[in-house]
């Protein structure tokens, strides 16, 4: 961090002693209306031979600050190092033109230092000019000194009391404040012992506050939100606080979940349900159960094969404007595990059959449970399929995932009695499947017939092991 | 009496080279100065030596002994005294100094009045580094512009309080089960109670309420370490202003904590707390914000490590008056100019940590049994830490070491200075150069330094008659802080462009505390810069930074001539 300094004079503009990167240029003296008046340019250096950028670090004074010679001003990062840059000239800071953290190409201006408080306004004007392709405010240069410098950004809350007695702000508050030019002394503290916040102060300057790096309730663990928010506001605030409560933050999968639901309510869904007696599925269960298939397995494929006469219902609208109807049938079978939720892919359901599907399901399967899953392997699924029967659920209504067109909810299968068109009573197993579908894609037409199609297949199932 | 402890992790025992008498250079020491006389009543034991690997505890690595081991604590010998050698203070000093003793044959015992390990162990080095290694990985995780562009994505960054308490209060009891261990498998006495001195050579010990015993030893070693300081008008409470002592626990986060001093203490507790979510405001007396450390890394410290955070800071100021948090009042601290006096401001806090440095700890010691006064309660020893007594002589048998007095307040040097001692009880009059001392702060990134600052280099340099150079390398060079996409940081070498004496060296950087030994080694040896320059460094690895460093220093070889003696403070 070696420091180097800028020095130029009025009466020099083209010899510069050293170094040869940062330096002043006195602006031009035709075009100032006041006599003498000597605003100097801060340059980007060159702060090694192989520079032609560089980035601000940081600055050390802030816009209004006296500076006097040998003073340092402000940080300036080249590829190599970082370098402290020091002023040979008394002045003021009026004006920075590229703000911490950018970057700007060696030699253009990155600030403007004033000789005199009456020369601030004009640098500022010269400055905003420069900082922005908008066109400059008019600037009073008849005004002799228009000299305070002030922060009049923030909408200062007017309903505010004087604070009777000191204001208290934390530190970050006092930060932001600064940052934002934000008049602490007009806030409202609405932290403990009506302290000054952060929030306070980002509230004043109009932002949404950023999300908070970790919040530490005195016992319980942190909820902590660096987690990319999706959508829609918060309000969360609102809560009342019920004392003794526990925060635990979500997990990564938990987060995962949590934003994928937000994002669900931007799809218009819609549900069909449809009976199917299982007493043949069940038959066959019976037969393929000690080849190691499962109930599971069994949908999976009769949902893939009824998928492929109805190719709409495994399309996806991306867009809002097109239908994107997947090459392949990738069955995701929703999965819970601890603390989570996971949807193992079938790929090609359709194409594989029945042994070799179960034999990938079990692998899946364990995969999941040790966490090991790739992201192709619970992401790449073109429709979803919910199995609650085995809890005794006897119907339930599914959430579509986002980027999938339906979603099935399979509940459990009970003798029930039937009446056939003949009023003959019997007593047949039966399920009830719910499908939830993007109606933007898929119509109620479309999901009757494919649920037509997948109650023919599961009442016969024996195309199923074929 | 043949013993057979062996360490498990090297199968050649460092110290050997403490028992040669052949021509090695020793550490701190150039062979010069090293008298190589033995008196042959110590050496008796030579053929009996034990394979002890005393490595120092400080940052909690400690040799694992394998118990199958007949002690062997010099009890062969018979003297009139029931010890060679008892130490007071069962601290990182008192064991490494008991360690020793044991290795080059002294029958020792080790007087502990509160807890093996001490300070370091219990309440200092040991649980911050526990803390520091979960704010360090807590900072990282949260750090999404950072993460970003390591191409990483971490959804949320939590932490259990409990959970992180635990594991600085686990770390701590793991580390003084090994130390305890230690010095047991050696066969080393471990006496309990406090430790006074009631006579030449003869120590008083025993819990308060119980007898007490007195044992006679032809040595005594007075290593009883240091408390928090806390300076009048503060009122602590353990609660809402605390010490490190309490501050380790780490029993509540506040939302605001103050913290008194900005030394070492104080800002790896403010990484701790920022890191976990706390705002701080530091309080320091002096104008500037890291008083001890070389100007210039005090300043890349302050952009890197204040500046970024949630953290403000009122300089040249003393806090007169500090009262804990009560009847639903918050902490509040009277601030007063530390030049005028004047009172200056008032602040309103959820904590505040003093960390204002340390005070030796040798009340209760019957040093007056010895005409033995303290300076400010530090012990007062020369440098070869034999204690002096209120007529400036040198009083026989009793040494001190480590904070109690007061040279260099940290673990290692306690250490050192302990080996020292015994080299001298053992016939080698071995003077510590404690310019070759490292020192360290756990703060994310790290710094470190060993030797001169560049004033107190320049002040010498003047004062001598020399000329001084200064060489500096960025992190921003080295490859492999790129790519952990650490950057930022800073190594200055502080040098004499005549001799290529190392002066100094100062690092702020990843990882720093660890790269620092290539250059405290150096001074140790006598090494110069232009001999080291060649010395070899992997690729790519951050002592490359170090490497940089030396090969841009520019010795002028024409004026070379032997470097100066360490000198030893």
């Amino acid at each position: 961090m070696a420091s180097i300094s800028f020095s130029a004079s009025v009466s020099s503009s083209t010899q510069f002693i050293r170094p040869s990167a940062f330096f002043l240029k006195p602006r031009s003296l035709s075009r100032l209306p006041l006599v003498r008046a000597k605003i100097r340019e801060i340059f980007m250096p060159a702060l090694s031979s192989t520079m032609t950028e560089g980035k601000i670090v940081s600055w050390i004074k802030s816009e209004g600050d006296v500076l006097s010679k040998g003073e340092s001003v402000v940080v300036v990062e080249s590829d190599k190092a970082d370098m402290d840059v020091e002023t040979f000239y008394d002045g003021i800071l009026a004006a920075i033109v590229v703000n911490e953290g950018e970057t700007a190409p060696v030699g253009a201006p990155i600030g403007l230092l004033a000789e005199t408080e009456a020369e601030i306004a004009e640098a500022k004007a010269k400055a905003a000019a420069q900082s922005s392709p908008a066109p400059a405010p008019p600037v009073e240069q008849s005004a002799p000194v228009a000299a305070k410098i002030e922060s009049p950004a923030a909408p200062a809350v007017a309903a505010a009391p004087p604070t009777p007695g000191k204001l208290v702000a934390t530190p970050f508050a006092k930060k932001l404040a600064k940052q934002h030019k934000v008049d602490i002394s007009k806030l409202v503290g609405t932290g403990p012992f009506g302290r000054v916040t952060p929030e306070d102060v980002e509230k004043a300057a109009g932002i949404t506050a950023a999300p908070k790096p970790n919040l530490v309730a005195a016992a319980a663990p942190s909820a902590a939100a660096a987690a990319p928010v999706v959508s829609p506001p918060k309000a969360e605030k609102s809560f009342p606080e019920i004392p003794g409560s526990n925060v635990v933050p979500f997990t990564a999968m938990q987060s995962a979940v949590s934003k994928n639901m937000l994002e669900s309510l931007s799809v218009p869904t819609f549900r069909v349900g449809y009976p199917i007696a299982t007493d043949a599925l069940d038959a066959l269960y019976e037969k393929v159960k000690p080849k190691g298939v499962t109930m599971t397995v069994l949908l999976a494929k009769a949902v893939a094969m009824a998928l492929v006469q109805h190719p709409v219902v495994n399309a996806t609208c991306k867009d809002g404007k097109s239908f994107t109807y997947n090459g392949s049938i990738n069955i995701a079978v929703a999965v819970a595990i601890n603390d989570g939720l996971i949807t193992p892919v079938l790929q090609d359901a359709d194409k594989l059959d029945l042994y070799l599907l179960s034999k990938k399901w079990k692998e899946l399967v364990e995969k999941a449970r040790a966490k090991q899953l790739q992201p192709q392997e619970y992401n790449s699924g073109t429709f979803t399929l919910s199995n609650l029967g085995m809890f005794g659920v006897d119907r339930f209504d599914a959430i579509l995932p986002p980027g999938q067109g339906a979603i099935m909810a399979v509940g459990a299968s009970k003798p029930t009695v039937i009446a056939d068109k003949d009023g003959f009573f019997s007593v047949k197993n039966k399920m009830l499947v719910n499908v939830t579908a993007d109606h933007r894609i898929i119509y109620g037409a479309d999901l009757a017939a494919f649920l037509q199609t997948f109650s023919k297949i599961i009442e016969n199932p024996e195309s199923l092991t074929m | 009496m043949q013993a057979s402890v062996s360490s498990l992790y090297t199968p050649h025992p460092p110290h050997t080279i403490f028992r040669s008498n052949s021509d090695i250079q020793f550490c701190g020491l150039r062979r010069e100065a090293l008298g190589f006389q033995s008196i042959s009543q110590f050496r008796n034991g030579e053929s009996h030596r034990i394979g002890i690997v005393s490595t120092k505890p400080r940052s909690g690595k400690l040799t694992v002994f394998s118990a199958s081991a007949a002690a062997d604590n010099g009890s062969r010998r018979a003297t009139s005294f029931d010890y060679d050698l008892v130490i007071i203070g069962a601290g990182v000093g008192g064991h490494g100094a008991a360690l020793h003793a044991v290795e080059k044959g002294l029958k020792t015992a080790i007087i502990e009045g509160d807890v093996m390990g001490g300070t370091c162990v219990n309440r200092g080095c040991v649980p911050s580094k526990a803390l520091l290694a979960v704010s360090g990985r807590m900072r990282e995780l949260q750090d999404e512009h950072h993460m970003k562009a390591l191409g990483l994505q971490v959804a949320a960054a939590g932490y259990d309080r409990q959970a992180v308490a635990d594991h600085a209060n686990n770390l701590a009891s793991k580390i003084r089960g090994n130390l305890t261990n230690s010095l047991k498998a050696i066969g080393v006495d471990i006496l309990t109670g406090f430790g006074t001195i009631v006579g030449p050579q003869k120590v008083k010990y025993g819990k308060v309420g119980f007898s007490e015993n007195v044992v006679t030893a032809k040595d005594i070693i007075i290593a009883t370490g240091s408390v928090p300081f806390v300076p009048k008008g503060i009122e602590i409470d353990g609660k809402t202003v605390i010490t490190s002592d309490h501050a380790l626990k780490l029993e509540f986060v506040p939302d605001w904590i103050a913290i008194v001093g900005s030394g070492y203490i104080g800002l790896e507790f403010s990484d701790v707390y920022t890191a976990l979510g706390s705002e701080v405001t530091f309080i320091e007396a002096m104008d500037q914000l890291m008083p001890g450390f070389d100007p210039e890394i005090g300043k890349l410290a302050q952009r890197v490590l204040i500046n970024p955070r949630k953290i403000d800071y009122y300089t040249g100021v003393f806090a007169t008056k500090i009262t804990p948090a009560k009847d639903g009042k918050p902490v509040t601290i009277e601030l007063i100019d530390a030049k005028t006096k004047e009172a200056k401001d008032t602040l309103e806090v959820d904590a505040a940590l003093i960390a204002t440095g340390r005070a030796p700890f040798t009340k209760g010691l019957g040093l007056n049994n010895i005409n033995v006064e303290t300076q400010r309660g530090f012990v007062p020893v020369d440098d070869r830490m034999r204690v002096i007594d209120a007529d400036g002589n040198l009083v026989p048998h009793v040494y001190c070491i480590g904070d109690a007095n007061g040279k260099l307040m940290l673990a290692h040097t306690a250490s050192a200075q302990g080996i020292s001692v015994i080299e001298q009880l053992t016939g080698k009059d071995y003077v510590l150069n404690h310019l070759s001392i490292p020192a360290a702060c756990f703060t994310h990134p790290e710094i470190s330094m060993v030797g001169l600052t560049e004033p107190q280099a320049r002040e010498k340099a003047e004062k001598e008659g020399f000329e001084i150079s200064i060489a500096k390398t960025s992190f921003k060079a080295n490859t492999k802080a790129l790519a952990e996409n650490e950057g930022e940081g800073l190594a200055k070498l502080i040098y004499r462009p005549d001799t290529g004496e190392i002066l100094g060296v100062h690092i702020l950087g990843m990882h720093a505390a660890d790269l620092i030994h290539e250059a405290s080694n150096a001074i140790a040896l006598g090494t110069r810069v232009q001999d080291i320059k060649f010395a070899v460094h992997a690729h790519p690895t951050l002592s490359e930074v170090l490497d940089e460093l030396y090969k841009s220093a520019k010795v002028n070889p024409h004026v070379s001539k032997s470097v100066s003696e360490p000198v030893s403070v």
